[in-house]
């Protein structure tokens, strides 16, 4: 599945680990929330860096304290209407402060990605073979906002209207 | 009232083009329905029994003489020369063609209005009192804050799939006319005892399957805090109202099953990390608001004007039409004339191309230029001199709008029914049609006084039949269309939800059973005792006596 960052699509760096694998993998591997929970201590001394897949009834709240070993954190869409990510996406850069790369990964439509932009994520799986061109298409809509979010942080005010930085 | 400025303006016309080339790819076959379904949902595109439906957002339920009369000529020029006003404020296209909509989109931005949130899982249009800014009884101007919450909900990149739909309403005024408590958050604006204006915060309430009457969780908050405290609701909801279940997935269902004071409590948790955070409304930002909802120029008048109190004196008519659709207002002199979209034998809500037009030169002319949509599916002239009400009677009357009967049994609230709309069960005008027509005796109706019916075609209760004091729901019994007859309901500060008084009456028989409901009423009532007084006094018994007694 084509991987987009920054407007580009680029080769997918990370694995996920496979079911009751030995992390023998060496590298970038993402683990479930279930694989971690189970493995926490093994897996902490992984050889590599470290990505967490979160399911979207996992709030990120309950792994708050375990943030910091992780570098990519992925968010499921498991289907598009579903959209308790975008909440969590928010909780953890604006409030955890959580700095990696947030993936959106499921059900991810282009008519979305510019909300997911908002919310703070920077990758996205999507299905879309024109997934460069799509993006670029959906970025460049709307380019204007009323709400405060993501990662503008406190500076931006209220209904301080803001326009988004042209398609990056 | 509230102008677009150019950020508003761009953020529209962007939205229009936007879906512009979604239309586009969906006639070029690039998507299929199921892929173009959400889009389209968030623009106001239902796919109805028989055709698409519009629906347009009126933000608060106001309207400038110059926004009406582009409504007009969108009826006239895209679908079948009328419009339909809801019980959200907002006016429904029944017949638009599927390519002319970016067409229709495109004129509706000229006069800065847009079908943006009209539908799908989001925050859906605000609605406020309807005599905003005109009622005596008001603290401040509720549309102040709708505005900021519109403004604030436009798009929300977080909110807009939400669980389900989700509504906001926002009334200035203790006597609540925008039935706070039977939305997903109901806002009353309070003075707490420091003489300071905040709002009591209510969630949970409801119609639909499940009828709830909202709690309040925060008894006052003070003005500035007022998004943020939406926002950790909102988020509150998000991350934990039902996704398993569409019918369990509103609010009011996550606020029962959490138990109120938990709710409040992970509602607070939440709103304490983002309190005093970027969505602090700052004085200023309020003001500037504000500003564009100062009162109009009222003349100083006399209260008391001779030769309008003359007219009433000497025309019976005349007068029966200022008893029912004329209100008092703040400024001596000015009195808020409802005028009726519930004609005998008509469609409830609905008006033709050159009525609205004729609304338009009369607010234009007589009501600083403002009109208002009701919840109740009429339209409102919140600013008319009691001089110039003879002239505003007369003009309406010409073109079938002075029906005297605001408040009355035959100014009933109907949903679309089995006639459009593809959930419901049975048809829902036909009745209203034939309900007015029962009761088309003026002096009866008056005799009746204040009497509320509410039809819904099926349990999602778009008609509100739960808080009818006679309540109307049509069901599906083995193919054939029922009625199920509620009593007691009220949308107001009283909020209560009606109950089933028996059996549900055939298509033929609904109209007798609601007319000896009403008979019954008068037999018993006692010297100003509304229905539901009557009915709080004595029971159901006596009404379902007389109402069964032959079968």
């Amino acid at each position: 599945m084509p991987l987009l960052k920054e407007g580009k699509v680029v080769e997918d760096l990370w694995t996920p680990l496979p079911e009751d694998a030995e992390p023998a993998p060496q590298g970038r591997i993402i683990v479930t929330l279930e694989q971690w929970q189970a493995g926490r201590e093994r897996l902490r001394g992984h050889n590599g860096r470290l990505g967490l897949r979160l399911k979207s009834d996992q709030s990120p709240a309950q792994i708050v304290d375990d943030l910091h070993y992780f570098d990519l954190i992925a968010l499921e869409f498991p289907r598009f209407g579903d959209g308790r990510a975008y909440s969590y996406a928010r909780l953890l850069r604006e409030r955890y402060s959580f700095t990696g790369e947030l993936r959106a990964v499921g059900n991810v439509l282009r008519d979305q990605l510019l909300f997911m932009v908002r919310c703070g994520f920077d990758a996205f799986e999507v299905a879309n073979e024109n997934a460069a061109e799509a993006w670029r298409d959906a970025m460049a809509e709307i380019s204007l906002w009323y709400q405060p979010t993501g990662r503008s942080g406190p500076s931006l005010g209220v209904l301080r209207r803001a326009a988004l930085p042209s398609a990056r | 009232m509230y102008r677009y400025d150019e950020f508003d303006l761009a953020f529209v016309q962007q939205r229009v083009k936007q879906f512009r080339g979604q239309v586009e790819r969906r006639l070029a076959g690039e998507l299929s329905e199921d892929e173009f379904k959400p889009l389209r949902l968030m623009n106001g595109l239902y796919l109805q029994l028989h055709a698409y439906m519009l629906r347009v957002a009126v933000p608060y339920g106001t309207l400038s003489s110059h926004q009406m009369r582009k409504l007009a000529s969108i009826a006239r020029d895209y679908d079948r020369g009328y419009g339909h006003f809801t019980t959200r404020q907002n006016i429904q296209y029944n017949w638009p063609q599927l390519h002319d909509v970016p067409d229709i989109l495109d004129e509706l931005s000229s006069v800065e209005m847009h079908a943006i949130q009209t539908s799908g899982n989001c925050i859906r249009n605000v609605t406020a009192d309807h005599f905003a800014g005109a009622a005596g009884d008001e603290i401040e101007d509720p549309r102040i804050y709708a505005e900021i919450i519109r403004q604030w909900s436009s798009l929300h990149p977080e909110f807009s799939f939400l669980p389900r739909k989700f509504k906001i309403a926002i009334t200035g005024a203790p006597n609540d006319r925008a039935a706070v408590r039977f939305h997903d958050i109901g806002l009353q604006i309070r003075r707490n005892e420091a003489g300071e204006v905040g709002f009591e915060v209510i969630v949970g309430g409801g119609l639909g399957r499940t009828p709830v009457i909202g709690t309040t969780i925060r008894k006052f908050l003070p003005k500035q805090h007022l998004l943020s405290y939406l926002e950790a609701i909102l988020r509150v909801y998000n991350q934990l109202g039902r996704r398993d279940n569409l019918f369990k997935a509103r609010i009011k269902i996550l606020v029962k099953q959490t138990g109120a004071e938990a709710f409040k409590d992970l509602v607070e948790d939440e709103w304490l990390h983002i309190k005093d955070g970027a969505l602090t409304l700052p004085s200023e930002e309020i003001a500037h608001i504000e500003a564009y909802f100062a009162p109009p120029a009222f003349e100083t008048l006399e209260a008391n004007q001779p030769a309008f109190e003359a007219r009433r004196f000497e025309d019976q008519e005349f007068a029966r039409w200022v008893r029912s659709n004329v209100t008092p207002h703040k400024a001596p002199g000015y009195a808020c004339v409802t005028i009726s979209l519930k004609p005998e034998g008509g469609a409830p809500g609905d008006a033709r191309a050159a009525q609205m037009e004729v609304v338009a030169d009369l607010a234009e002319r007589l009501s600083f230029d403002e009109i208002r949509v009701s919840h109740e599916q009429n339209l409102v002239l919140p600013h008319v001199r009691l001089s110039d009400l003879a002239e505003v009677w007369e003009t309406l009357e010409a073109d079938g709008l002075g029906t005297p009967n605001v408040g009355l049994v035959s100014d009933i609230i109907a949903c679309p029914g089995l006639d459009y709309c593809n959930l419901a069960n049975a048809r829902s005008i036909p009745v209203a049609q034939r309900l007015t027509q029962r009761f088309s005796d003026l002096k009866r109706q008056h005799e009746i006084g204040d009497l509320k019916i509410k039809i819904s075609g099926c349990i999602n209760a778009c008609g509100h039949h739960h808080v009818g004091h006679i309540g109307i729901l049509g069901v599906d019994k083995k193919g054939e269309e029922f009625y199920q007859i509620t009593l007691g309901g009220s949308a107001d500060e009283n909020a209560a939800v009606g109950k089933i008084i028996g059996p549900a009456f055939s298509y033929d028989d609904v109209v007798d059973a609601v007319d000896s409901i009403v008979t019954t009423y008068l037999e018993l009532r006692r010297d100003g005792e509304r229905f539901n007084d009557t009915l709080a006094r004595l029971g159901q018994a006596p009404f379902k006596e007389k109402l069964y007694a032959a079968a």
